[in-house]
């Protein structure tokens, strides 16, 4: 009944290959996570979190990661429109550059982004005059995740641009529409859902950076301390529970999170019909 | 051909255990191996040391010995160790790291400390200030540390070990110029960390923070790495400011007697450890700015970079068993400042 009749033969070894890869690299790590939550209980769990310093790391991870993707959602779907719609000199290499985030360790990142903007940095001095300060505040911690978040808005936005037919939006403008009228009409429901699956990964990428971050928030404890750095901490303290228990709360979170933006999705879908 | 030969996964199999088995035993014959899991700061000490001691090894008449090393925030190195990282030296930043070791696996006896001279700690340092050129802000002690616009850089205590010595050593002077009032103590090191905008992970992160990015007047920093600071970027750059109370810092080593494979590697291991305290590895210490016991072969100017100041110890704060939870632990005196 699951065989599904396909000209190519292998679904018996592609599913088993799927499932223990699928087992060995997620699954076994999520259930060793759970099973720690399930060994210390719900009420050390709760006493695990219920510290100030917990509530203000795990908000502010959540805050920095849901305005970073806000803005790329805005400014990634600028670039890749710029870059399907346009033809410029230069185009490949920006082109090339947007995948840089993936390619580059995060650690680079965060230390070119601090020294850029770092009191004494090129970007640092010249914001100082407007009483803007970056490295070592929740700024920086946007800023770094700006840079991790930014390609996977960009390509997943991208193809579907690429398909987009100009010809509705000819026929938009020649039946009266105006331009605001047509991007938001025409172009944008098509995007929708290529939007919000860029905004939810780059969303999801950024609440657990760790790399990038930590060299440019200041690290202080109820400040610019991000959730993945008390994980860290806790470990230091060989309280493996209440690492485990942030971890939890995290993983708890970002789940409900993308729940969210898939029903999203699946609303949009039947509001809108098959587009 | 070889690879249509290859494509047979049992013989491809056998052929790896077949070669794995003929390599190994000829490595464990020609030569010993040794892992020193060390801190931070060490990296340039015991570059020099490794290759003082293997000479001298082979000099007494033994196999070559190779040692390799890895360096990185003391607890997160103490962490790898009681995870299953099978080293057979440890050279951390402070003894409660070691104690973690042995509490939490059972590598290494409880009482390790007392197995080799001064508390296992062949060498020592202190913390000291490293200011901007001039002292701008006309730093001489703690007390001026809290001063109206200073800000002071350290690591966090939680992830560092220098750390948890400046913090002391700040604690040790508040309790002194206070005649023992330890509320007074408490307020002096909460004032402190109030003027304190950058906490990094681990030592090396807080120099940078302070000599690349420009941050912050005055910088908590181990007396050696202040020193190596001052090699690296030129001492027309910064200045040493030796406050008059500070704290004897002790890195402690110690023999993993539960990652010792062999007779032969307990003889190195114990020996590595040993010849640290030799007159040559001393003046190796010295030279690398630490503060070590036996001068008889270091030079004059090795010996007299050290300025004397009044040090308290961490007998003082009860040992590390009493230290670490008190001021370090989940909810101590540390988190409760950031509590607050």
């Amino acid at each position: 009944m699951l065989r599904i009749s396909s000209p190519l033969p292998g679904f018996g070894l592609g599913m088993g290959l799927l499932l223990a890869g699928l087992s060995l690299v997620v699954l076994l790590p999520l259930a060793a996570l759970l099973g720690e939550g399930i060994a210390m209980g719900p009420a050390a769990l709760a006493g695990h979190l219920a510290s100030p310093r917990v509530l203000s790391a795990l908000a502010l991870s959540f805050r920095a990661a849901l305005v970073a993707s806000a803005f790329n959602l805005v400014f990634g779907l600028a670039l890749a429109w710029v870059l399907t719609r346009y033809r410029f000199p230069g185009r490949r290499l920006i082109d090339a550059a947007v995948d840089l985030p993936f390619a580059l360790p995060t650690a680079v990142a965060g230390i070119a982004l601090t020294a850029l903007y770092a009191p004494n940095g090129i970007f640092g001095q010249a914001l100082a005059p407007l009483g803007i300060t970056v490295a070592y505040t929740e700024i920086g911690i946007w800023l770094a995740l700006v840079f991790v978040g930014l390609p996977f808005v960009v390509r997943t936005v991208q193809p579907v641009i690429d398909e987009i037919d100009r010809e509705c939006e000819e026929a938009s403008a020649t039946l009266g529409a105006s331009r605001a009228r047509t991007l938001r009409r025409v172009v944008l429901p098509v995007l929708t859902p290529s939007l919000l699956t860029g905004f939810a990964l780059a969303l999801a990428r950024s609440v657990g950076e760790f790399g990038s971050v930590i060299f440019i928030a200041g690290n202080l404890p109820g400040k610019t301390e991000i959730a993945p750095l008390l994980i860290v901490i806790r470990l230091e303290e060989y309280d493996y529970a209440g690492a485990a228990a942030i971890g939890l709360a995290m993983l708890g979170i970002s789940f409900s999170m993308l729940l969210l933006i898939n029903a999203t999705q699946v609303w949009n879908r039947r509001r809108i019909g098959h587009v | 051909m070889t690879i249509a030969f290859l494509r047979n996964p049992a013989t491809a199999l056998a052929i790896v255990l077949a070669a794995g088995g003929a390599v190994t035993p000829t490595f464990a014959l020609a030569e010993t191996r040794l892992l020193n899991v060390s801190y931070d700061p060490t990296r340039e000490f015991y570059r020099a040391y490794n290759e003082l001691f293997a000479q001298w090894w082979e000099a007494q008449g033994h196999d070559p010995v190779t040692i390799e090393q890895s360096h990185g925030g003391s607890g997160a190195q103490a962490r790898a160790v009681i995870d299953g990282l099978e080293a057979q030296v440890v050279t951390l930043a402070l003894a409660s790291d070691i104690d973690a070791i042995a509490q939490r696996s059972d590598v290494l006896p409880t009482d390790w400390q007392a197995t080799l001279p001064h508390n296992s700690a062949p060498y020592t340092s202190t913390i000291v200030f490293l200011v901007r050129e001039g002292n701008p802000k006309g730093i001489k002690d703690w007390q001026d540390l809290i001063g109206e616009g200073v800000q002071v850089i350290t690591p966090n205590p939680k992830t560092s070990g220098g750390a948890r010595w400046n913090f002391l050593a700040a604690w040790g002077w508040a309790l002194k110029a206070s005649q023992g009032d330890e509320d007074r103590a408490r307020d002096y090191v909460t004032q402190l960390f109030k003027h304190v905008p950058v906490l990094d992970t681990g030592a090396r992160g807080a120099t940078t923070t302070f000599a690349k990015r420009g941050v912050g007047d005055v910088l908590l920093a181990w007396e050696n790495e202040a020193f190596l600071a001052l090699a690296e970027m030129g001492d027309d750059a910064f200045d040493i400011v030796v406050p008059s109370v500070s704290i004897l810092a002790e890195p402690p080593v110690a023999l993993v007697e539960g990652n010792i494979e062999s007779d032969d590697q307990r003889e190195v291991a114990q020996a590595y450890l040993e010849h640290l305290y030799s007159p040559e590895a001393q003046a190796l210490a010295l030279a690398h700015y630490y503060r070590a016991w036996d001068k008889s072969r270091a030079t004059d100017e090795d010996i007299e970079r050290f300025p004397d100041l009044e040090l308290v110890t961490i007998a003082d704060f009860g040992g590390w068993a009493e230290a670490q939870p008190r001021f370090f632990g989940d909810g101590g005196i540390f988190d409760q400042i950031y509590a607050d």
